[in-house]
């Protein structure tokens, strides 16, 4: 299919995809408000997240001052403490992971990386922020809807999230989650088709798959992973509304509430678990994969050397991808099933590690005499490896039906989808931002504060989840609103659960300072320059930074090489750019 | 859920088609240079690209749909609806709108813009027939009494053709934008795309309908048994 040319002086082949005609906005509100721009629409994205993300940190403060001093605060009472965790566990999971990773990084990361003016569909890409904004807006307001939120659990169980005993039931909450869920998916499959046709439609002369960013291969790849199963979540939430407003008998037996029949019969609340975790388990590696990506360029980029065993790293992805689709029933072993399929799904689940551990092995040897230099986005590179090795050992305990079956309902559980969902791809999270701010704002941000920030949160968050294993294994249930008087459990888990809970009031503080530091470094920090991590990839190649409507000036970037050229004998400099045909020499002076 | 697997063992089959052609074995730490991608030949538009992943989309949402409807339909208070006659009706009216969008298509590239201008407005005249029809097949069900909240069977039938008449009246904005601006200005290349995306689409919802109807009509349980039969 392709043919390689090694001669740098010959014709440029003529450009695969025409340079397009770009939207040109006129007005200040279709520039920085109704914008068409990737980048404008990905800080909208981000702010968006981050917004509504503090709204479920918040939450998570008040989840721990009932467990840590339970019975002294007195707003928190027990339909309040499931409604807390219920909005804390969909809110960080959609409505800020999966939305700060594929809306945010995607639309900014993707067009640059890949060497494109923006992406493909800009419109449909403008309509999926401002649907997606909707849905969060439908989400923040089921807090101030009668009956409060729902509070069924962040997996919306039926048939109890329709019945009066749980809070928002027979109210609004639930109607509001699920009207927010399906609008969420809709605005999300508009921006998920703009990532997948951008890459594979949008990229410069010479980006072939194989020289694109791990960054890109991770978004790609879950973006693609979303797109099949986000229907999943669509379909069951549709299906729910159904029942709880229309009658029907989806999901709902024959139930008696408060001594009274209800209508519903037949139904299975199994076969809404089904489709609740077919969505619910890629979903887990739709926020991890595009972590690995871009764990993976800043691993490399900040230990000046190559990516060990790229082609490898390409593969995980695709194989993660793909195995990811049938480990979801690991999540139902206590909901009953054929014990063969309990088998087949254990075995599934454990293979996944294989592909997991490579990319393991190759952040570790990627850093394995590289030349690191501990930046912040390196410092929390090195803590999302650390934190992910944690949680993922973790999930091979509880991948085994005969270990999960026990642990399923104690923090055991809590403590590794912490762990391996929340900490680590958090810990990406903030990488990147460091990473990229300068590129996005030209300033850096402040690094007084984001050591601060780093050593209280990764300190910090092994002290908040490194014990609630302990407390799981001596077999302290999760969901309880309450302990009070258990003569299973020793009473000094009362101290370890309050040291847990000043942990995490502590954490919590240290976003402020990141948030801060946001603020502070757009106009105190220092000038960044175009490049000021010397890194390889397109985006820091950009004439102006920040990079304008257009992204590239009058020429698209020609690629003539892969993405993590660290370090290579004999170059004049330690990086060579993607766009530099030979070391030392830059495309456009080639190029006429 | 056998049915998603055998969609996604479908969709995983284009992934590695695709994937196989794209040279993963490369070594590109050796290789620098122009990479001359050959593809140009054959280089499809990024908005029939776009359609064909959204097309992906659309058919989880429904083989997802359709598997929970055959874990539904094992419990016992199961019981098939019949089927209105004007279905069948529907389905024609269907297919010829189909049809038409091909035939418009066909007219559309051999640059004759006044059929295909009379093909596009048949097709939306169509389009429309055909939600008349599926509210008429509606009204019948539920003045012989099968209620929405009646029986399962009965939530499945309106939730899915539901959620095909929600597709079809998505096409029928596309195509009525496509429709307005192929009546004023002669039609121009990427019109001629935006007719062309139409009928796929059509095509599409077409065979969506066709398997709804043989679930419905009951056909698909031979199917089913095989599925079962695999599984055991």
């Amino acid at each position: 299919m392709v043919d390689v040319r090694s001669g740098i002086g010959e014709a440029l082949p003529p450009p695969e995809v025409e340079d397009v005609e770009l939207y040109h906005p006129h007005s200040w509100w279709t520039r920085y408000v109704f914008s068409q721009d990737a980048k404008i629409i990905a800080i909208q994205y981000g702010t968006t997240a981050i917004a509504i993300g503090m709204v479920a940190l918040v939450l998570s403060w008040l989840i721990r001052l009932q467990l840590g001093f339970p019975g002294t605060f007195e707003l928190i009472d027990a339909e309040r403490y499931y409604q807390f965790i219920t909005m804390h566990g969909m809110i960080m999971v959609i409505y800020l992971l999966t939305a700060l990773f594929l809306g945010g990084f995607g639309n900014y990361l993707i067009p640059l990386m890949v060497g494109a003016r923006d992406m493909v569909f800009p419109y449909a890409n403008m309509l999926s922020y401002w649907i997606y904004l909707l849905a969060v807006i439908v989400l923040a307001a089921s807090f101030f809807t009668p009956g409060g939120p729902t509070g069924a659990g962040w997996t919306l169980y039926p048939p109890q999230a329709v019945l009066s005993g749980t809070p928002g039931g027979r109210d609004w909450g639930i109607i509001m989650m699920l009207s927010s869920l399906i609008i969420f998916v809709i605005g999300f499959t508009m921006g998920g088709l703009n990532y997948v046709v951008t890459v594979l439609q949008g990229r410069a002369r010479g980006m072939t798959l194989m020289r694109l960013p791990l960054t890109v291969w991770g978004i790609f790849t879950a973006t693609v992973m979303a797109l099949l199963a986000f229907p999943a979540l669509f379909v069951a939430c549709v299906m729910m509304l159904f029942d709880r407003l229309l009658g029907t008998s989806f999901f709902m037996p024959a139930i008696v509430e408060m001594g009274e029949q209800l209508q519903y019969g037949g139904g299975s609340p199994i076969l809404f678990q089904h489709l609740f975790w077919f969505f619910g388990h890629p979903e887990v590696y739709i926020v991890a994969l595009p972590a690995f990506g871009i764990v993976s360029d800043l691993i490399s980029t900040h230990a000046r050397k190559n990516i060990f065993g790229y082609r490898m790293m390409v593969w995980a992805i695709v194989i993660i991808g793909g195995l990811s689709f049938i480990v979801w029933a690991h999540h139902m072993y206590v909901s009953g099933m054929n014990p063969y399929f309990g088998f087949f799904f254990a075995t599934t689940t454990l293979i996944i590690a294989v592909p997991t551990a490579i990319k393991v092995y190759n952040w570790v040897l990627t850093l394995w005499r590289g030349n690191i230099h501990l930046t912040l986005p390196m410092l929390f590179a090195l803590a999302f490896i650390v934190t992910f090795v944690n949680g993922g050992l973790t999930g091979l305990f509880l991948g085994n039906v005969v270990v999960d079956v026990p642990l399923s309902d104690t923090m055991f559980v809590v403590a590794h989808f912490h762990m391996v969902m929340g900490v680590a791809p958090i810990m990406v999270i903030f990488g990147a931002i460091y990473h990229w701010y300068p590129k996005i704002t030209g300033r850096m941000l402040n690094e007084a504060m984001g050591q601060i920030h780093f050593w209280v949160t990764f300190i910090g968050a092994y002290a908040i989840f490194f014990p609630m294993h302990y407390l799981g294994l001596i077999g302290v249930p999760r969901r309880y609103h309450e302990l009070g008087e258990a003569s299973f459990v020793t009473t000094s888990i009362a101290e370890l659960n309050a040291f847990i809970s000043v942990m995490a009031l502590l954490v919590g503080a240290a976003q402020i300072v990141f948030l801060f530091n946001l603020a502070w470094s757009l106009r105190h920090g220092r000038e960044a320059g175009g490049n000021p991590w010397r890194a390889t990839t397109l985006e820091w190649q950009t004439p102006e930074t920040p990079p304008p409507h257009g992204n590239w000036g009058n020429e698209l970037p020609v690629v003539y090489r892969w993405a993590y050229d660290y370090s290579v004998p004999g170059a004049p400099e330690d990086f060579i750019p993607q766009n530099q045909p030979t070391p030392g020499r830059l495309s456009h002076e080639t190029v006429s | 859920m056998s049915i998603v697997a055998f969609f996604l063992a479908a969709i995983a089959a284009i992934v590695v088609w695709w994937l196989a052609g794209q040279r993963l074995t490369s070594r590109p730490w050796l290789e620098v240079g122009h990479f001359h991608d050959r593809r140009g030949a054959t280089r499809l538009p990024p908005a029939k690209i776009g359609l064909g992943v959204f097309l992906a989309v659309i058919g989880a949402l429904f083989s997802l749909a359709i598997s929970a409807y055959f874990m539904r339909m094992a419990s016992s208070d199961w019981g098939a609806l019949p089927l209105p006659g004007l279905l069948w009706l529907n389905t024609g009216i269907l297919a010829a709108g189909s049809i038409t969008l091909h035939w418009t298509r066909v007219e559309a590239e051999r640059r004759n813009d006044e059929a295909a201008r009379i093909g596009l407005l048949a097709a939306l005249a169509l389009g429309l027939a055909f939600l008349v029809g599926q509210l008429f097949a509606w009204r019948a069900l539920s003045d012989a009494g099968y209620f929405l909240a009646g029986n399962p069977a009965n939530s499945f039938f309106y939730l899915l053709t539901g959620m095909h008449g929600l597709h079809i009246i998505g096409g029928l904005f596309a195509l009525g934008r496509v429709t307005a601006h192929a009546s004023q200005t002669p039609l121009d290349n990427r019109t001629r795309l935006s007719i062309e995306l139409c009928a796929i689409y059509w095509h599409f919802m077409q065979i969506v309908w066709l398997v709804l109807f043989a679930l419905f009509a009951g056909w698909a349980s031979g199917v089913i048994e095989f599925c079962r039969q695999l599984l055991t």
